[in-house]
């Protein structure tokens, strides 16, 4: 498909699931009164303050992380050269979950929650690009270190369920399992000053992931130093990875299908296939938001329920409807 | 025009050396041929000569410089490596992957030049595979995929190719045609052309001079007569061999006659 057609596409899904997450939510409001809000932005009322206190920061939040977590997807499986890797490859998840589960029964909430989680996934990226240097930095040594760390911090959780209370598991997993909803935690602005610059230099270096993707030795016959870059590459994916699990929990699925939807669409190069994979992840993202806020109204459901429903079916179609070579 | 020298060379992987005391020199404009059994250590000289694979000892020169000393991204722009045909991970399109050969000419944000389009486009009309410009790599057949790599090589507009085992996985067809091409381009474009062969025959039919390898040593090397002959091809491959001219071009024609073991 022709580039300016996919991006074409995505701006008009974008936003048609904006024009949805907008009008649509966890509380039912008269398409007139949401219009009115809209174009009265410094007016009041109980309509003004559900679109632009609660709707608005979600769907940018939502837009955020989707981008930031299908971003991150293509760069795992471009530097690992593997198609089943995903953000979480390197064990950021369960770094995140630790920090996490260690607050909330530390009795922590709030910003002191988010940056021990963010502790967590950071140590955990540490530990996995430092255990991989160490060695040989090869693709399968980072893979199984991270593989490994996932392992032992989730024995160290369950170790950690299985002494405390009751109702602090109960809130641990509920922060795991994911949500874009009321985290005031850390500010909007706070979040878009650390993630944006980390996602444009992501986006500035599409060319060495084009040759990276193609193995170290045919980057390095076309001038590159691999090893530098795959750390650059990964320790920048990671850290984007860590900011969206510390103020989202762990979303699943998104950061493993973008990638893999948008390739047929936007082909392999990644200077088409990051941007346009970080637009659908987002859109992907929102989608997937407002449809757990209304789909048992008033009830709001975890959005990584529907994200791994979604993206599940998506996957099965994918890997029968796709001829093998067309896959990878 | 850039030749290469090698000096002394010793390398290999972790304490195992692969490689020991080799030298060679390969003239400017000239297709350079090196031949040996499976792993006699051609592979390994070939990551040392693109700087994949740091020598023990001695030292590789291209044009005169140090290759250990030469920047990559300026090495990437004098000396083009084909590695052997291998498949690609992520479903590019051909002309997406040619491209890629012209990065290091640009910097990481600057866009292509009609220049560097134009010589994407011409490559791939004399290599004959502009037909398949939008296909993706892994629908192409083996004769065109080995035609991709080498545009990929060319439009990087080295001095010195550097191809490891072009013929292998091709058609007669193909070798024939590609060895030709090969010929030509040093020929006419005084690219200096380095590969490595197990087809005696085809070495022997359009190299300008050989290096025998065996066992990680050179055996002999020389004008294709001087290389190969009927004692050389028995004490290196164990194959006894007759070796007369072609009544054609009057290259040597090795013909075998039995396995010695």
């Amino acid at each position: 498909m022709n580039r300016c057609t996919t991006f074409f596409i995505l701006l008009v899904l974008l936003a048609a699931t904006l024009a949805l997450g907008i009008f649509l939510g966890g509380s039912r409001l008269p398409a007139t009164d949401v219009i009115d809000a809209l174009i009265h932005p410094g007016g009041d009322g109980m309509a003004h303050t559900v679109i632009w206190q609660l709707r608005m920061p979600r769907i940018l939040r939502a837009l955020l992380v989707g981008s930031s977590l299908a971003g991150c997807g293509v760069v795992f499986q471009a530097v690992l050269r593997n198609p089943l890797a995903e953000p979480y490859t390197l064990g950021v998840s369960a770094g995140g979950a630790l920090g996490a589960t260690i607050a909330i029964i530390a009795g922590l909430s709030g910003l002191p929650l988010v940056l021990l989680c963010f502790a967590g996934c950071s140590l955990s990226i540490g530990a996995v690009l430092g255990m991989s240097t160490f060695r040989d930095f090869s693709t399968s040594t980072i893979i199984l270190s991270g593989v490994v760390l996932s392992f032992l911090l989730s024995s160290v959780i369950m170790f950690i369920f299985s002494v405390a209370s009751s109702r602090d598991v109960h809130a641990s997993v509920l922060w795991v399992m994911g949500s874009l909803g009321g985290t005031d935690a850390l500010s909007l602005p706070a979040l878009l000053a650390a993630m944006l610059p980390l996602l444009f230099g992501l986006l500035a270096l599409t060319r060495d992931m084009n040759l990276i993707s193609l193995g170290d030795e045919k980057a390095h016959l076309l001038g590159l130093s691999p090893g530098v870059l795959k750390i650059l590459l990964l320790g920048l994916a990671s850290v984007v990875t860590g900011l969206c699990v510390a103020v989202a929990g762990i979303i699943g699925f998104v950061g493993l299908i973008v990638p893999h939807a948008m390739r047929p669409m936007a082909g392999a190069d990644h200077q088409v296939l990051l941007p346009s994979a970080m637009l659908a992840g987002g859109i992907f993202l929102l989608a997937c938001d407002t449809l757990a806020q209304v789909v048992l109204r008033p009830y709001e459901l975890p959005v990584g329920v529907i994200t791994g429903i979604a993206g599940g079916i998506f996957f099965l179609v994918y890997l029968f409807k796709a001829s093998p070579p067309e896959v990878f | 025009m850039t030749g290469l020298t090698a000096l002394d060379l010793k390398a290999g992987y972790q304490d195992h050396a692969v490689v020991s005391g080799v030298s060679f020199e390969v003239a400017p404009r000239t297709v350079f041929g090196l031949i040996g059994p499976n792993g006699s250590g051609k592979t390994t000289l070939f990551k040392c000569m693109c700087g994949i694979l740091r020598p023990w000892e001695g030292t590789i020169r291209l044009g005169g410089e140090d290759v250990s000393r030469i920047p990559r991204r300026r090495l990437a722009r004098i000396a083009a490596f084909i590695p052997q045909i291998h498949s690609v991970t992520f479903p590019y399109t051909v002309e997406e992957y040619v491209l890629m050969g012209r990065y290091p000419h640009r910097g990481r944000m600057s866009a292509f030049t009609r220049e560097d389009r134009s010589i994407v486009d011409e490559t791939m009309e004399m290599l004959q595979i502009a037909h398949v410009r939008r296909q993706r790599l892994q629908r192409l057949s083996g004769g065109e995929m080995q035609r991709v790599f080498l545009a990929c090589g060319l439009v990087q507009k080295p001095e010195i190719l550097l191809m490891d085992e072009p013929t292998s996985h091709l058609d007669i067809g193909h070798q024939v045609r590609l060895l030709t091409m090969l010929r030509r381009l040093s020929q006419e474009t005084g690219l200096t052309v380095l590969i490595t062969l197990h087809d005696l025959n085809l070495a022997g039919l359009y190299c300008t001079s050989l290096a025998l390898l065996d066992n990680g040593l050179i055996h002999a090397q020389g004008s294709p007569e001087e290389v190969l002959t009927r004692d050389n091809i028995e004490q290196v491959y164990k194959v006894r061999s007759q070796v007369a001219r072609d009544p054609f071009f009057n290259r040597p024609h090795v013909y075998f006659l039995d396995s010695r073991e």
